[in-house]
């Protein structure tokens, strides 16, 4: 049987890239995102791969764009300013349908904000994690095992589709331990024919790139990549669902905050309050279907965020019109089960 | 018939797109003609910059990347780190390589990156037609420098050559110049020489070339050729600034 080990979920995550095949990570310091740096330095040299601090976070995604279009599978890593930074070559590596996981461990903003945990880049990384018409697949794992886990699909699911995939944690799942069994999987790397990686005189050149000056031809790539995005949003949505059947109030959270949102739910079933709670995975594509279908007979949608409010936006949209209340606590503090009970005892009296 | 002059099988057949008397179609030619003589068009990834060259991945052979501005010198990083058996190099111009772009040339060249950078400083940002670059001369008049360079305002021009060799990553910098047949013959063996070195694992090698942009000077290509040589080559002197293995530190 697989071993279990006590790790952060920064580690976990660094050590599930490495078994996913990453080797060639490249890193720039930030609290609270450090011990991923850490670990890739520590164990990459023992695996013959590579561990690279860049001079910035702008320098280190440039890496990842020439390291992905050389073909290997690469990795970054940040928190939420440094994200901010990385959006250009994000753009980039998306206009020139590249592969590449970038991990965002969120702490509060806005400028320099703080080093607690925080959930208010989820417009960022949902909406607009750099310039053009483009999206991110964005897993956001609640536990430090779901860390690991999704480490694998997030490399696979970019290569499948050509696009950069972004692990969206918090500094509570970053820093938190938890024992962890990491996957048994061995890695699908697929092939990479469009690879800038020398022709060897087989082949005409191959060119990586996001420039097209003509906007017949703009269009028709962007277009053909939201193609790709219709697909993904039928087929690559993933949630989690507790108590949602017989719900008369549906709340919706993801993170570390849907593990304080369930212990609040369990709380409310115990004082006879039906309470459910329905766990975004992926935030991208966002699984709007899924809700709509646990609000369809609930009497209240409460929405819980380490924020002011920002993916209750598409709660809102998914429920199309119906009423959605929201709770969050925003700056790097995070909600407490006794707050959210109060909120949902709140709206069961109503 | 005998062929007595034909482009290099390592250039395209695509149409440069520069401007009358620009001397990128030069560099281009001797970049495309030292991966030629070396035979390594093959195994050869080039990094093109945002600016005038940045369809440079149009005109060679071997696989091209279209990089970020500024950013060529970290993706040739990541692609090298990943596939040290290729050849990178990167082809900037001077806004790119010395304004928005300084970071990772420092850095790319203090981490002894085992790459080749061409470096084309015409003193100007030409795309966008003729702003003031880091490279600007003191008193040089340009869009955004209406009258003249200030350097009270505007500060001085960066010299890469020499800010680069006092690194001890550096393997190679030498500035060159294709204004005359012998600056010519002698950019192709100092570009040749830093492709070389990459082949030899030397370490980070640059050649600065010294170049005109006539559209944007607002002369004719012979004029601009004469401007170079009154005004660029005083200010940015030709020659070796550093060949470690030669034992050359500094000039």
């Amino acid at each position: 049987m697989a071993e279990r080990i006590l790790m952060k979920g920064n580690e976990a995550l660094a050590e599930a890239a490495i078994r996913a095949g990453c080797r060639h990570f490249f890193g720039y310091p930030i609290t609270p995102q450090t011990e991923i740096s850490a670990y890739m330095a520590k164990k990459m040299p023992k695996v013959g791969g590579l561990y690279l601090q860049a001079e910035s976070e702008v320098a280190a995604i440039n890496m990842v764009l020439g390291a992905a279009s050389a073909g290997v599978r690469t990795m970054t890593s940040s928190s939420s300013p440094g994200i901010s930074l990385k959006t250009e070559g994000i753009s980039y590596i998306a206009g020139s349908d590249l592969p590449c996981v970038i991990i965002d461990i969120q702490r509060g903003g806005p400028g320099l904000g703080g080093i607690q945990p925080s959930q208010a880049d989820y417009w960022q990384a949902t909406k607009a994690t750099g310039h053009g018409d483009f999206q991110l697949l964005v897993f956001a794992p609640s536990t430090v095992q779901e860390m690991a886990n999704t480490v694998f699909d997030a490399f696979e699911l970019a290569e499948k589709y050509r696009m950069p995939a972004m692990i969206f944690a918090d500094g509570m799942l970053g820093q938190m331990m938890e024992p962890v069994t990491f996957p048994e999987r061995e890695p699908e790397i697929s092939e990479k024919p469009w690879a800038a990686d020398g022709h060897k005189g087989q082949r005409t050149h191959n060119i990586i790139n996001s420039l097209y000056l003509q906007p017949q031809d703009l269009e028709r790539l962007v277009r053909e990549r939201f193609e790709r995005y219709d697909v993904i949003k039928k087929t690559e949505v993933r949630y989690d669902e507790f108590m949602t059947e017989d719900a008369d109030i549906l709340l919706v959270a993801y993170g570390a905050t849907a593990r304080i949102v369930k212990s609040a739910v369990v709380e409310a079933r115990s004082k006879g309050i039906k309470a459910g709670l329905l766990r975004p995975i992926t935030l991208w594509p966002f699984p709007s279907e899924a809700i709509a279908a646990a609000a369809a007979n609930t009497k209240a949608i409460l929405c819980v965020e380490m924020s002011m409010g920002q993916m209750v936006d598409d709660v809102r949209l998914a429920v199309g019109g119906k009423q959605v209340d929201f709770f969050g606590r925003t700056g790097g503090i995070i909600p407490t089960p006794a707050e959210v009970l109060a909120q949902i005892e709140e709206l069961a009296r109503r | 018939m005998a062929t007595v002059f034909q482009k290099p099988s390592t250039l395209t057949d695509a149409k440069l797109h520069y401007c009358p008397g620009c001397t990128h179609g030069i560099i281009h030619r001797l970049v495309a003609e030292a991966i030629e003589s070396l035979g390594i068009d093959g195994i050869t990834v080039g990094v093109a910059p945002v600016g005038c060259s940045v369809m440079a991945y149009d005109y060679f052979t071997c696989d091209m990347v279209q990089a970020p501005h500024g950013r060529a010198p970290a993706v040739a990083t990541g692609l090298k780190r990943a596939r040290p058996e290729n050849i990178v190099f990167t082809y900037q111009g001077d806004g790119d390589l010395a304004a928005i772009g300084t970071a990772e040339t420092v850095h790319s060249a203090t981490r002894g990156e085992n790459i080749t950078i061409i470096f084309v400083n015409n003193a100007i940002y030409g795309m966008t037609g003729g702003q003031m670059a880091p490279t600007t001369l003191p008193g040089q008049v340009t869009q955004t420098t209406p009258y003249g360079r200030d350097t009270s305002i505007a500060g001085f021009p960066v010299r890469v050559c020499e800010m680069l060799s006092t690194l001890d990553g550096v393997e190679y910098a030498e500035r060159v110049s294709v204004d005359t047949v012998p600056n010519i013959n002698n950019a192709a063996r100092a570009i040749k020489k830093a492709f070389q070195n990459q082949i030899d694992k030397k370490g980070f090698s640059i050649v600065e070339v010294v170049s005109t942009c006539p559209t944007n000077w607002g002369l004719t290509p012979v004029e601009a050729l004469g401007w170079l040589r009154e005004n660029m080559l005083p200010y940015y002197p030709l020659g070796v600034y550093k060949d470690r293995s030669a034992g050359k530190e500094t000039k």
